[in-house]
């Protein structure tokens, strides 16, 4: 006789490691649906990845223009490299893709934040890279919980059902 | 497709719950299945449910974000209206499909 066992997912622990836009979103948005889901999520925001949770930093993050295989003209032509170069052409191309989001009910990074920990998530900061930074607790917007060692990440990761998910 | 009856009146349920008809809906079998989901109705509750229930009539996507900006309730409130998946016990409440939104 077998009997299906089911292993649902109870916790999330996601790592952002990144400032592009999308790497950043990427992880926003597995946190809110987990949340969503009444998974409980914690994401933490290491290296690059302060940058959207930095006050400063995080309403202008943006996507590469170049070095981003992935990245095409509106036409699907190829986005040239040069092109991708010039001033301003990145802010442009960002300011595009955050305008698109918006069009589909995906929030900024500050309302997605608080959407996330409306729902009970929480969002840390890795104590490594804020020394690395020279970053301070003030310089973090207020959905930041706490600064945290990557030992205090893997305490809070404990129980069963977690999954950990590096963006 | 099972049936399933909410007070006093039987309703399309799919596998998960989720009525097939929104159009039987009232506010008297929303409070029978919110007591299912361990929900005890309020009128901000049913404040909600017309809400999402509009805009479902109107054929707009659902999202957690629209509602937070609803005027009726913030995103918070949401939360602890309908604990633990807001959204879906919500829409399952207010006899819509299940939303296929991931924000």
């Amino acid at each position: 006789m077998n009997k299906k066992v089911e292993h649902p997912i109870r916790k999330v622990m996601i790592i952002c490691a990144k400032a592009n836009l999308e790497d950043v979103y990427a992880a926003l948005v597995m946190a809110n649906g987990a949340v969503m889901e009444g998974i409980e999520a914690k994401v933490f925001f290491t290296f690059f990845g302060l940058d959207a949770i930095t006050k400063k930093r995080m309403k202008n993050l943006h996507t590469a223009t170049v070095g981003n295989p992935g990245m095409r003209m509106p036409n699907g032509m190829a986005f040239p490299t040069l092109l991708g170069a010039m001033p301003g052409v990145e802010a442009g191309v960002s300011a595009m893709m955050r305008s698109q989001m918006d069009k589909l009910d995906i929030p900024p990074v500050d309302e997605f934040l608080d959407l996330i920990t409306a729902g009970g998530g929480e969002i840390y900061a890795c104590k490594l890279a804020v020394e690395m930074f020279k970053l301070k607790k003030e310089d973090f917007t207020e959905h930041v919980k706490d600064i945290i060692t990557i030992g205090q990440f893997y305490e809070l990761a404990a129980g069963e059902g977690t999954q950990i998910i590096f963006t | 497709m099972t049936q399933r009856t909410y007070a006093g009146i039987a309703v399309d349920v799919n596998d998960e719950g989720y009525f097939t008809q929104s159009s039987v809906w009232t506010p008297e079998i929303a409070k029978a299945v919110a007591t299912e989901e361990g929900i005890d109705l309020t009128d901000r509750h049913i404040a909600v449910l017309n809400f999402i229930r509009e805009k479902t009539a109107k054929g707009e996507a659902l999202s957690l974000r629209s509602i937070g900006k609803s005027g009726i309730v913030d995103a918070k409130q949401f939360y602890e209206l309908f604990p633990g998946a807001p959204l879906k016990k919500a829409s399952r409440i207010a006899g819509i499909a299940k939303p296929s939104s991931c924000v």
